[in-house]
């Protein structure tokens, strides 16, 4: 199982490596724009993967990840705008200022558990955008009109087209930024962070330091989601507040529980899934009305809705691990009764 | 030189079949997006989210190109009108706009919404030398040819109209002490800095300068601080619902001043009525369209054939609703540049005849503004009327003013 899974990984990665030089070859399947869509796609599973460290394995609930995203998007943007920083110099640095704004954010939140740490957080989204605003700040954020940027030129002379360079940028970020957290969930630490979630009291008993581990979680997660903001800010070469609405952080939180709470492979799917049904939500809405016949209007966002309420139905524990329950129950149909009970057992403990 | 007669006369048939040659090649030109049966162009705005009350505008293009092809498309040719969901967000903006420019190939873009939205795909669409025309905001930037030789605006810009309110109250207030109401961000900036530059040396006689954000759910204590500061001309940034509220509540605590109100609030529909008719007497505001509401346009040809239009094509929709008749207006703007192009249908040629209007009537404009464009002259639509509230709808008055440039 193991060794299988991990083919299936390298066989992906050399995919997401090699197909985008089939662009001269293919030039209509392979196109920029295209190109494009997957680099932002994953921009969004960096960020649900950010939030994923804090929520899915750390047990504590954020409504406000479009804050720091927006925090490393400005932070990004002003380092090039006013600094004239090279692109790539302003990940490690939305970084570090996203995980200190994470960290001392984390420190109040520690007082706050479940829903009111959901509100706080919410009270952080909606206030960025306005603080982006603000008169003192505006000499820096260039206020409502925002800051226009230039997309990454291509390094060292290589043959590529600028959207190809973004796609390779934001792929070898995302794998790294990936490989990291994987490796820090399977140290001490990671399983630090799930004890906590599971049980905090009896973490704490076991001589878990529980508030520095969570509020460096929260520095971590803040830290992820604002790499993220900090590519999308490259990706799309401007920045503004209108872009950072509280919507942001309900899709990220959206991309997370359809994905998959607690899986690595879900935040990435759920990243790739809110860009893909955000996109062809209104492809289905028109369709419907034009070739269905449909008499009245169906917005996106109710296609958007119906799509999302009939995944959950069918897939509570979202895509990953609804894949990876259809998978369990296929193999154990196929080696007979017995292991169908340990299966049983088994979905009892994935449902718990 | 010397030019033999029967030279001269091989040069001119030489250079007349050459231009026939040559035109025989010019009939039909295309780029992506035109062939001999369809035009496509491409249009976003926030059909959902927090913004979508704009969306009728993108609702009246559909039906608007709908009717077009239905009479015959032009030159012949069926448009195909794309449409995306931006969602008033910069970021999925420069999405759908990739994907119209890079999936859907359209020739241009069309009267796509929003000031943000349309900062954000400014630089690509000039990279990408695609014509961004007519653009739904009413910023000052997008009429800069030399920096920005692809987009072109459309409405009177917001600085402009500024400069004129500036104007008026310095010549008939002469004691003018002014306090401005704004709505926090960079439509209410451009206003206020046209106001600013109308006012020129006299920039100090503005006493209060307050703010508010979108999302506040009243503007009362703004009003108050303003009739503070013993202002006697009261100059209002806002955007409908705000504007009903200060001009309601300017009368219930007693402050009379002399009020200009931006033309993106002047509809009776949304603003004056909710706002209370009686409240509202003498308030001035600048327009450049006919308002549906008012009564002087019943009789009025171009009124009477938009009404049987929205009658027959969209029977659901409420013709006092002013979003219908800019619709119109740009749309028709639209189809005329198209229909110039003839069978040279370029992103190029596109641009040129878009920057070349000369005086030319668009029906739905107020009588004697007209549109004018040239290569170094990309605001369409520089004049505007002043008209004052009586009675229960807006009453022209004065001459229409053309601003000279900005």
């Amino acid at each position: 199982m193991a060794a299988s899974s991990k083919k299936w990984l390298w066989g992906l990665l050399a995919a997401a490596f090699l197909v985008p030089l089939l662009r001269p070859v293919l030039p209509d399947i392979v196109s920029d724009y295209r190109l494009f869509l997957v680099s932002t796609m994953m921009i969004a599973a960096i960020a649900v993967l950010g939030l994923n460290l804090l929520t899915g394995f750390n047990g504590q609930i954020s409504l406000g990840h479009g804050a720091f995203y927006a925090v490393g998007a400005y932070t990004a943007a002003v380092l090039m705008d006013q600094a004239n920083w090279p692109y790539w110099a302003t990940i490690p640095a939305a970084a570090i200022v996203c995980f200190i704004v994470g960290y001392l954010f984390g420190l109040p939140a520690l007082k706050l558990e479940g829903h009111y740490l959901a509100l706080a957080t919410f009270a952080l989204a909606l206030a960025v955008p306005q603080i982006l605003k603000y008169k003192w700040l505006e000499g820096l954020t260039g206020g409502v009109q925002g800051i226009v940027l230039n997309k990454p030129e291509v390094p060292f002379g290589l043959p590529m087209s600028e959207d190809q360079w973004l796609y390779y940028y934001v792929l070898i970020v995302m794998v790294l930024l990936y490989w990291g957290a994987a490796n820090m969930l399977n140290s001490r630490s990671g399983r630090a962070m799930k004890a906590i979630r599971d049980y905090a009291i009896a973490a704490d008993t076991m001589g878990i330091d529980t508030a520095l581990y969570k509020t460096v979680t929260f520095g971590i997660s803040a830290a992820y989601t604002g790499i993220a903001g900090a590519l999308s800010a490259s990706a799309i070469a401007f920045v503004a507040p209108d872009s950072f609405n509280i919507f942001l952080s309900i899709k990220f939180l959206i991309g997370l529980v359809v994905g998959g709470i607690g899986s690595l492979a879900g935040s990435v799917v759920g990243g790739i899934f809110y860009v893909l049904v955000d996109n062809s939500a209104q492809a289905l809405s028109t369709f419907a009305k034009n070739d269905l016949g449909l008499q009245f209007d169906l917005s996106a966002y109710t296609v958007f809705g119906i799509l999302l309420i009939v995944l959950m139905y069918l897939m509570p524990m979202g895509i990953v691990g609804g894949v990876y329950y259809l998978v369990q129950s296929m193999r154990s149909s196929m080696r007979g009764p017995q292991a169908q009970q340990q299966a049983a057992t088994q979905k009892q403990h994935a449902t718990r | 030189m010397i030019t033999s007669r029967r030279g001269f006369v091989s040069g001119v048939s030489a250079a007349a079949l050459l231009s026939v040659s040559r035109s025989a090649f010019a009939q039909k030109k295309y780029d992506d997006g035109a062939t001999d049966k369809e035009i496509k162009i491409g249009h976003f705005c926030p059909y959902s989210g927090p913004a979508s009350a704009y969306g009728v505008i993108g609702q009246a293009h559909q039906v608007f190109w709908k009717m077009v092809n239905d009479t015959g498309g032009i030159n012949g040719r069926k448009v195909v009108f794309v449409t995306l969901d931006d969602g008033y967000s910069p970021p999925k903006s420069v999405e759908v706009t990739r994907q119209l420019v890079e999936q859907d190939k359209v020739l241009c873009l069309f009267n796509t919404l929003g000031t943000p939205t349309n900062t954000a795909i400014h630089k690509y669409v000039n990279q990408k030398k695609v014509p961004h025309l007519f653009v739904s905001t009413g910023a000052s930037k997008w009429g800069k040819p030399k920096e920005f030789p692809w987009t072109m605006g459309f409405q009177p810009d917001y600085h402009t109209e500024g400069v004129i309110y500036a104007k008026h109250a310095l010549k008939n207030t002469p004691d003018a002490k002014v306090a401005v109401l704004m709505q926090n961000d960079d439509y209410g900036k451009d206003y206020f800095e046209g106001f600013k530059d109308g006012l020129g040396k006299e920039a100090g006689r503005i006493v209060k300068h307050v703010t508010y954000e979108v999302t506040d759910p009243t503007v009362d204590s703004q009003v108050i601080q303003m009739k503070d500061s013993g202002a006697n001309v009261f100059f209002n940034i806002s955007t409908p619902k705000f504007a009903a509220q200060s001009i309601r509540k300017a009368a219930e605590i007693g402050w009379k001043p002399v009020q200009y109100l931006n033309n993106v609030s002047a509809s009776v529909a949304s603003v004056m009525k909710p706002a209370g008719f009686d409240n509202g007497q003498g308030i001035l505001t600048a327009a450049y369209l006919k308002d549906p509401t008012d009564h002087q346009w019943d009789n009025d040809d171009e009124m009477k054939m938009w009404r049987e239009y929205m009658t027959k094509f969209m029977p659901q929709a409420n013709q006092a609703d002013a979003n219908y008749i800019f619709a119109y207006a740009v749309a028709t703007m639209m189809r005329e540049t198209l229909k110039k192009c003839g069978d040279n249908l370029t992103r190029e040629n596109v641009m040129r005849q878009a920057a070349n209007f000369q005086n030319f009537r668009i029906p739905l404009l107020l009588p004697g503004i007209n549109v004018s464009t040239s290569p170094t002259d990309f605001y369409p639509i520089q004049a505007v009327q002043l008209s004052r509230f009586k009675g229960e709808t807006w009453e022209l008055f004065g001459e229409v003013m053309h601003a000279e440039s900005s």
